[in-house]
């Protein structure tokens, strides 16, 4: 008897008992579609991560005064970089965009409204550096870098918060107790990674030390590779130049902190790698329990269908034959609950990044792979079921009751 | 498709049993259903088996439809030692040239009539259309052809069993076995079945043997075979009918 036949027998059988066997694909149908359903949408994490870093700038470097270990155990902050630091960098590192940042967090006001915002001193290349735009006014001019000017540039959130409908182009801000020109307004960068990125205000680093933190540290170094792939090389030469700059000998460790981007994307991706990987094997585990299903069923089927295996033995049945009709029934039914599977699954995926706001992803790959594992699930979990029914005796199966 | 058997002679005796034992279980729970029987059949004849509950017919009949194989002694069919076949081989005899005819009709549920005759054709991977004829000839032969897609429950006990019965003769075999193929119907059905298996043994020329324990069914028969624990109790012969 040829194969097809063996299907069309398979899938009338099927038809047949339409309503349980919908009961026992559920099984493979909610295996195979919540692994698609969580690899997918780890793919689409991975994909929205990638995205993020991109967004920030893949080049970018953080340099960072680190930690250090104080006596008694106490670790305290070691020693902020000058603005001589930045210098040493933009001209003795090659290839590179460099911008101060000093940073303070303050309320700032206009008219009856105020919002507290994060205030970054800094010059011109942080525009560059940082990935931003100002979409409205312009840039610091050089006499203002120079004089520490009391201009400022705003972020979107910034100017919603505190201008509501009203221009803020030429107005004067409240900054804490300094007043503050509005020369410029940035593009909106949205959020990123839970972070407002417009809920921000830039201006000349001098204004900054000089009228709200009375300080000359800076903060951070932000540093920008112009090449790509070239980030590794610059983060080391910085670390060397930094070392050399701070005097630490040979055996102290670095008191300083180079976040290198590139390296915390390749983190963030091997981690939602991983993730991907565990929740697909949660996921996977599901379909080994639907297979157990399709076995369950299988073998109460061939209980109940022992006379008409022996109608078939009788008529001339091999026991190939009856094997081959039993394991096709197992695999047609496992492989249709793959396909309900997969499609709830990618169903499933698009409701939940469009909620979450992720990029839709579906792998072929893994599609594929679904149809692969529930075919193979119908085999291995059909096979004992199957030998079963092959091996009844034809008197035995036809007196059954 | 080619015969399932090669050795088989279409011209030796079709059905020749010689000393044949069957024995269930071992040790002291051994039954011996079949003590000893030499039987033959020839072709054309109309054989009824009959014989209380335990005297071995059952276990005869299942010998005789190659469902089972002796325990001792030699069953030929058409020449060939069937104890000597493997299971396969023996599923290939019956698939090429016996037919099965069961008490409670065994149809399969849910199937249309037209689809249940044509089942024993699909195992001999006969193409769709020509199945479908086949079975469609089979049913008016029993006449039933007007309820080609009725299923098992849509049809009366009388008409399962026609069914059943186009099943076992959609391929042409050369012998019909029968097991009490009218023990779950009333007296008229009871008739028109009978007079159904009549036809096709007069007919067509289908060697039948039937199991039955209702006496008045044996004017129907060419020749009553009686059983008595595990041997054959008497073999009469009737007169053809004129």
């Amino acid at each position: 008897m040829i194969l097809w036949s063996t299907i069309v027998l398979a899938l009338a059988a099927i038809r047949r008992n339409a309503g349980r066997s919908l009961l026992t694909a559920l099984g493979v149908v909610i295996g195979v579609g919540s692994v698609i359903a969580m690899v997918n949408l780890g793919q689409a994490a991975g994909q929205q991560v990638t995205a993020n870093i991109q967004a920030m700038g893949p080049n970018l470097l953080f340099v960072r005064p680190g930690m250090t270990a104080a006596a008694g155990g106490t670790r305290g902050e070691s020693i902020p970089f000058k603005p001589e630091d930045v210098e040493a960098i933009a001209t003795g590192v090659e290839g590179v965009v460099v911008a101060p940042g000093a940073t303070t967090t303050t309320t700032v006001a206009y008219g009856n409204l105020n919002a507290t915002t994060t205030i970054t001193g800094t010059t011109n290349e942080y525009f560059e550096v940082r990935n931003l735009e100002v979409a409205a006014g312009r840039a610091f001019e050089e006499r203002e870098i120079a004089n520490g000017a009391p201009v400022c540039i705003l972020g979107q959130t910034v100017v919603t918060n505190v201008y509501a409908s009203k221009e803020p182009l030429g107005t004067t801000l409240r900054i804490s107790a300094t007043s503050c020109q509005v020369i410029g307004v940035l593009a909106s960068k949205g959020s990123n990674m839970g972070q407002d990125q417009d809920d921000t205000i830039v201006m000349p680093m001098r204004a900054v030390q000089r009228r709200l933190t009375g300080k000359k540290d800076i903060a951070t170094i932000y540093v920008s590779a112009l090449e790509d792939g070239t980030s590794a090389r610059v983060k080391a030469d910085i670390i060397a130049m930094l070392r050399e700059r701070r005097a630490l000998r040979e055996e102290e460790a670095d008191d300083f902190d180079v976040r290198d981007m590139a390296e915390v994307a390749a983190t963030l991706e091997s981690t939602s790698a991983t993730m991907t990987a565990l929740l697909g094997a949660i996921a996977a585990v599901s379909l080994l329990v639907g297979g157990i299903g399709i076995m369950n069923i299988m073998l109460v089927s061939v209980t109940e269908r022992t006379r008409e295996i022996g109608v078939r033995l009788a008529i001339g049945a091999r026991a190939r034959e009856i094997l081959l009709q039993f394991l096709v029934e197992a695999v047609v039914l496992s492989v249709f609950g793959g396909l309900v599977g997969v499609t709830l699954g990618i169903v499933g995926t698009w409701i939940m990044v469009t909620q979450l706001g992720m990029p839709f992803v579906v792998s072929t790959q893994m599609v594929l792979a679904a149809f692969g594992v529930s075919a193979a699930v119908g085999v291995v979990f059909g096979y004992l079921p199957a030998r079963k029914a092959a091996r009844l005796d034809p008197i035995a199966a036809l007196r059954h009751e | 498709m080619t015969a399932p058997v090669t050795l088989l002679t279409e011209t030796a005796p079709l059905i020749q049993l010689e000393g044949v034992h069957r024995i269930y279980g071992e040790g002291d729970s051994t039954v011996r259903a079949l003590d000893g029987v030499d039987l033959e059949i020839g072709r054309g004849e109309f054989v009824m088996v009959m014989g209380s509950s335990g005297s071995g017919k059952s276990t005869c009949m299942n010998l005789l439809g190659c469902l089972d194989t002796p325990s001792a002694g030699t069953y030929r069919f058409l020449g060939v030692d069937v104890g000597q076949l493997s299971r396969d081989s023996l599923a290939l005899l019956r698939r090429h040239y016996l037919g099965f005819v069961f008490q409670s009709f065994n149809l399969l549920a849910r199937t249309s009539a037209v689809e249940n005759v044509e089942l024993p054709l699909v195992y001999r991977g006969t193409g769709a259309r020509k199945r479908r004829e086949a079975a469609i000839r089979a049913l008016d032969l029993v006449g039933l052809g007007a309820r080609l897609e009725h299923t098992p429950a849509q049809l009366s006990g009388g008409q399962q069993q026609r069914v059943a019965i186009a099943r076992a003769i959609v391929t042409e075999p050369m012998v019909l076995f029968a097991d009490e193929p009218t023990g779950n119907l009333d007296t008229e059905t009871t008739h028109e079945v009978m007079e159904l298996l009549r036809g096709l043994n007069r007919d067509r020329g289908i060697t039948i043997a039937m199991v039955t324990h209702e006496d008045e069914l044996t004017k129907f028969a060419s020749r009553v075979v009686t059983f008595r624990d595990g041997k054959v109790l008497s073999d009469v012969r009737k007169e053809p009918p004129a």
